[in-house]
């Protein structure tokens, strides 16, 4: 099938027109996922709503929600000897209490963006005296990439590598936001990409305990569209289900395969998430039987004293209770060439991408 | 951080595919995707297929991509 861009623009119109007609109230809905708000900034849905539709970015920022201790956990286990770290770019920059991987780089510790985690296992096999630590950050979409790692590297009998894991779960994390008194939704727009891991089921709780209207959405422009435009019809309609927009890729069941290799090698924890605190099972840590793979349980190291960035209002960022240029530091001290919080340095933190594309209605 | 983007699958060895996007060709796992085969439009992320993509919805979304690199270059 393919769709001309006279199409493409009618039908776009087509949303626009209807998400006008059938909305009757102000309207807070959340894009949960960082790679959307990317989205929604780029394509200019936002200017494209009618004004009582406001989207409001969620902590859909596996980066922007890692806690500042991780991160000085890193740092420390950077300045190990015989360590190398291994780690996705969007970390490098992100400041720990008193430092960053960018400026420990800088002072020559090695620290080596991948693009993949398999990528880690050559770099292991090639430095067989040095212990190599690959930051598992991410959501379930990433998760199972660093499980297969691990028992890629169990298969190969791989015993120089470690994982550093703050794996999030994003259930748990819709959960607290929705239960939360201070912040009031009357819609979720599901990230597209976890979702294709643990499914449509995962979020029945949704409607079941908050009558919360939700649709899993793809990441073009007329797939989030279309996903606003489903959520103000259910929301018109008195309608709280969870609806499936991006079928092509996300089945009912998600995808089990994925699923039995993360469980394989990692078992759910509770877990810090930056401005949200402690979440019941919201993260993942590995498992008793590939414990040896656990940077934390293997290698020991010093920490130092965590101490957040004074002013950064990242936290309630995250809880979608803030708006970026709210914070005093936006684009003033805080830019995403020099951040001062976490949601400026990722290119999917609600406050980068405010600040790069955030031009038009919030500036009135 | 979830950016995912769809390739087809053009060889495939064990558990890993050489696949292709936009002309370019690269190497991903498959172990997540076990049932994967030559041919089959797959969701590409961290190095790994994670889902399997409905050819004709695969095209469409290529095409979009392009477009928004063309958005870019302005
Ligand atoms: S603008 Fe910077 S300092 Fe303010 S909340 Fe965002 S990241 Fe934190």
């Amino acid at each position: 099938m393919k769709i001309s861009n006279e199409e493409q623009k009618r039908s776009a119109e087509f949303f626009v027109k209807e998400i006008r007609r059938l909305t009757n109230r102000p309207l807070r809905l959340m894009e949960v996922c960082g790679t959307h708000t990317v989205a929604i900034f780029k394509s200019g849905i936002r200017q494209l709503l009618p004004c009582e539709v406001e989207l409001i970015s969620g902590p859909g920022c596996p980066v922007c929600v890692t806690p500042n201790d991780y991160l000085d956990m890193a740092i420390a286990y950077s300045r190990q000897k015989d360590t190398i770290i291994t780690t996705f770019g969007d970390m490098l920059k992100v400041p720990g209490s008193t430092s960053s991987l960018a400026a420990e780089k800088a002072e020559g510790r090695d620290i080596r963006v991948v693009y993949s985690p398999l990528e880690s296992l050559d770099i292991a096999a090639g430095n067989l005296d040095k212990k190599v630590i690959f930051l598992a950050v991410g959501f379930e979409t990433t998760a199972p990439t660093a499980a297969a790692t691990v028992l890629e590297a169990e298969r190969k009998m791989l015993r120089n590598f470690y994982v550093l894991s703050a794996h999030k779960r994003v259930p748990p994390a819709l959960n607290a936001l929705c239960a939360a008194d201070d912040i009031t939704l009357d819609g979720l727009l599901l990230p597209g990409h976890v979702s294709a891991i643990i499914g449509e089921q995962a979020y029945a709780f949704l409607s079941e305990r908050f009558s919360v209207p939700a649709v899993i959405a793809g990441f073009e422009a007329l797939d989030i569209l279309q996903a606003v435009y489903f959520l103000v019809k259910q929301i018109r309609e008195g309608k709280a289900a969870v609806e499936n927009q991006y079928r092509r890729i996300v089945k009912p069941e998600g995808n089990v395969a994925a699923r039995n290799i993360l469980s394989q090698v990692y078992e759910e924890d509770d877990a810090v998430w930056r401005g949200i605190g402690l979440i019941n099972f919201s993260g993942l840590k590995v498992n008793a039987k590939y414990r040896r793979f656990d940077a934390e349980e293997s290698i020991p190291v010093e920490v130092e004293p965590t101490v957040e960035p004074r002013g950064c209002r990242c936290g309630e960022v995250l809880r979608g209770v803030a708006k970026p240029f709210e914070c005093s530091l936006f684009g003033d001290i805080c830019r995403p060439e020099q951040p001062v919080g976490s949601c400026m340095v990722s290119v999917e933190g609600a406050c980068a991408a405010w600040y790069r594309y955030g031009t038009g209605r919030w500036q009135i | 951080m979830c950016l995912a983007v769809p390739a087809q699958i053009i060889k495939l060895q064990d558990m890993l595919a050489t696949i292709e996007i936009n002309g370019v060709t690269r190497q991903a796992s498959i172990m997540l995707v076990p049932e994967a085969k030559v041919g089959d439009y797959v969701l590409v992320h961290a190095g790994f297929a994670i889902q399997l993509v409905d050819q004709e919805e695969a095209e469409r979304t290529m095409e979009l991509l392009k477009e928004l690199a063309q958005y870019e270059d302005q």
